[in-house]
């Protein structure tokens, strides 16, 4: 009887606790204040460090709105995440041919631009844009351009100005490579001499030769630890976006840039309001608020990345205002090239490419089926001598 | 009619989070990822990476062998000493798993790299530095710190519990120490290897964090490859099919070497 209340009570604990482990999260909701999800590339924002402003906990302080963060490390992650579903967020950053796409996808929700005056500080030149040429859907956030980092100490002057320094024999496994395929696609596009937006077959085949052929020199496929594989000179060489080789150039005075001769790819980040967002109004005021030239101004002189305002621009530091690097000459821009949305099949094409690019080389299959087959005939002969001795032994004993 | 009720809950459970996935999975895993229909096209790709399939499972294997061999005589050495040292020692072995997995093969990336802490040392005493990091050597060694404890512990468990009578009656028949060991020991503890050995085979033929920290490019294993096609890729479809053949080797290899602990109840009756 004891023991049986005894069970019934830790089963009810049980299910108590399991039951509580999904509520928590509608108690948290059931607050009145409002919490938008802010779903942004990683080392996107300035959060307070060194001395800059805190975005987020300004937005809170301004509106009473609260921030919940959370980061993502390329267009495609961000993608899935949205397309899985599980999850609703209310404020998200991709950039122009991600946003082409999900507007293809009808996953965005037109924007109210009444909540988001200060839209009116966008330069021109950002607006009506290929992949939001209405204007519906998108407000930039920053652009850039994608060049080539790398430390002086042990890369050769010489050997710099193309996009071929990655290919170069001489830097084998000091040489980082972007983790996403659109990027690491446009790369061995531009060296190849095609439109970064092929949707040749043949073209792609081509350039994931190409990406092949540079496997074995690659240190590793990265997004955001780029930072500190460069900072520490772990690796020497590496594509990435220009601004945040501003961020990595504070850290280590021996990084240099540089944009290839072969042209490159310029792009813009904007912000959107996913769909299934349950606040968009909060969003918008989000959105509107990171609009505001001074604040726009103070968050883009920490991130390094180029603003999209002229307003904003007087915020800025100065050092940064006048970088080369944050901001190329017409001249060098001229250079320059944007993606566009690709077509699903391309999409998916490019996607397998690339797998098939990353799981490419040190192909020592006939090594590890030998190392597997000893080991299972090791095995085997082992359970065999073991069940003949077992049986001899029964039979000497009689078995019982 | 007691049993089936106290197992109700994890019957539940069971069902809903183990059981109905598995349908999902094979359900993805036979179905067109545009259309929605249903294909072998999937399958069919999968035969792309059977390279990297005969490479984690290569790797692991590897890895679960040194783990034996490192493991037993610490099982060994714990199960023969006083019951308070014994608990000590158990917690020892334990208190590595209670740092995150992922922090500790990060601590093994900033050991190992070219510029890490091992190599910054070689550099100061004036020796050349070493490739440590990202070979097929540093993955197992990620593997083997990180799933050492779970050969020691069942290991451990099974020694602890062999009868000490049987030892000393191979003693007073005039047994020595080795043979002993060979004799009534080793056999005894068969139970013991069997799932320690599939303790760390089967997380480690499907892990794929440390093959990105410590291997190099060359070194993607089959978890990458699953990992990359629902987090990037959004091709669930030919990520189910990889996880589904996966979950075969896993089931077909477990089934095979549970075939040697088969007859063990007679070897201790004997």
């Amino acid at each position: 009887m004891n023991k049986k209340l005894i069970r019934t009570a830790s089963a009810m604990l049980a299910v108590f606790c399991i039951v509580s482990l999904f509520c928590g999260g509608m108690t948290a909701r059931a607050d009145e204040k409002v919490t938008i999800n802010v779903y942004n590339w990683g080392q996107y924002i300035s959060d307070g460090t060194d001395g800059y402003i805190d975005v987020n906990k300004a937005f809170t302080e301004a509106t009473g709105i609260e921030v919940n963060y959370l980061t993502y490390d390329t267009n495609e992650t961000m993608y899935t995440k949205l397309k899985t579903g599980g999850s609703s967020y209310d404020v998200i950053i991709p950039s122009d041919y991600m946003i082409a796409r999900l507007i293809s996808e009808d996953m965005l929700a037109p924007l109210n631009f009444d909540n988001i005056p200060n839209y009116k500080y966008i330069d021109e030149a950002y607006k009506n844009t290929e992949y939001d040429p209405e204007n519906i859907y998108s407000v930039p956030y920053t652009w850039g351009s994608v060049g080539v980092i790398y430390n002086t100490k042990f890369v050769d002057e010489a050997d710099t100005g193309s996009w071929d320094l990655l290919w170069n024999e001489k830097y084998s496994g000091k040489i980082l490579m972007f983790d996403n395929p659109r990027d690491a696609f446009g790369i061995a596009e531009l060296l190849l001499g095609y439109d970064l937006n092929t949707e040749s077959e043949d073209e792609l085949r081509a350039a994931a030769a190409k990406l092949t052929e540079q496997h074995h020199l690659v240190q590793s496929y990265v997004m955001d630890q780029i930072f500190n594989q460069m900072e520490h000179e772990e690796a020497w060489i590496a594509p990435y976006y220009a601004g945040d080789f501003l961020l990595m150039n504070a850290e280590n005075e021996n990084l240099a840039f540089y944009y290839p001769t072969e042209g490159f790819n310029v792009f813009i980040d904007a912000m959107c309001i996913p769909a299934t967002s349950d606040n968009k109004e909060a969003a918008e005021a989000y959105i509107n608020f990171l609009c505001d030239p001074a604040i726009c101004g103070e968050n883009l002189s920490y991130l390094g990345y180029s603003v999209p305002s002229t307003e904003a621009r007087e915020y800025l530091d100065e050092d940064v205002g006048i970088s080369e690097v944050a901001y190329p000459s017409d001249e060098t821009l001229a250079r320059s090239q944007s993606f566009l949305n690709l077509s699903a099949e391309t999409t998916k094409l490019m996607d397998s490419l690339w797998l098939g690019v990353k799981t490419s080389g040190g192909s020592n299959s006939p090594i590890y089926i030998i190392g597997i087959a000893v080991v299972a005939v090791l095995a085997i002969v082992i359970f065999i001598y073991r069940n003949n001795k077992l049986k001899k032994r029964r039979e000497h004993y009689g078995s019982k | 009619m007691k049993n089936k009720l106290t197992s109700g809950p994890y019957l539940i459970w069971m069902t809903l989070f183990t059981v109905v996935p598995l349908f999902i999975v094979i359900y993805y895993a036979f179905t067109d990822s545009v259309t929605g229909s249903f294909t072998l096209g999937n399958m069919e790709s999968v035969k792309n990476y059977i390279p990297i399939f005969l490479r984690s499972v290569w790797l692991a294997l590897v890895s679960a062998l040194i783990c034996l061999l490192l493991g037993y005589p610490v099982a060994w050495r714990i199960a023969q000493a006083g019951a308070g040292s014994q608990r000590l020692l158990y917690m020892l072995v334990m208190l590595p798993m209670c740092i995150s997995f992922l922090l500790r093969t990060l601590a093994w990336v900033a050991l190992l790299e070219d510029t890490g802490i091992i190599n910054g040392f070689f550099i100061k005493l004036g020796l050349p530095p070493l490739p440590l990091i990202r070979t097929n050597g540093a993955v197992i060694l990620g593997m083997v710190y990180n799933y050492l404890p779970y050969m020691i512990m069942p290991l451990y468990t099974v020694i602890m519990k062999i009868d000490r009578r049987l030892i000393e009656a191979a003693q007073d028949l005039g047994c020595d120490g080795p043979r002993v060991f060979a004799k009534v020991t080793l056999p005894l503890s068969v139970p013991g290897i069997i799932s320690g050995v599939t303790m760390v085979f089967v997380p480690a033929v499907s892990t794929f964090y440390i093959s990105q920290k410590l291997g190099n490019t060359g070194t993607t294993l089959i978890g990458d490859v699953i990992e990359s096609q629902f987090k990037t890729a959004y091709n669930p479809n030919l990520g189910a099919a990889l996880s589904l053949v996966l979950m075969i080797i896993v089931l077909a290899s477990t089934a095979l070497m549970n075939r040697f602990s088969g007859d063990d109840e007679s070897v201790a009756t004997v």
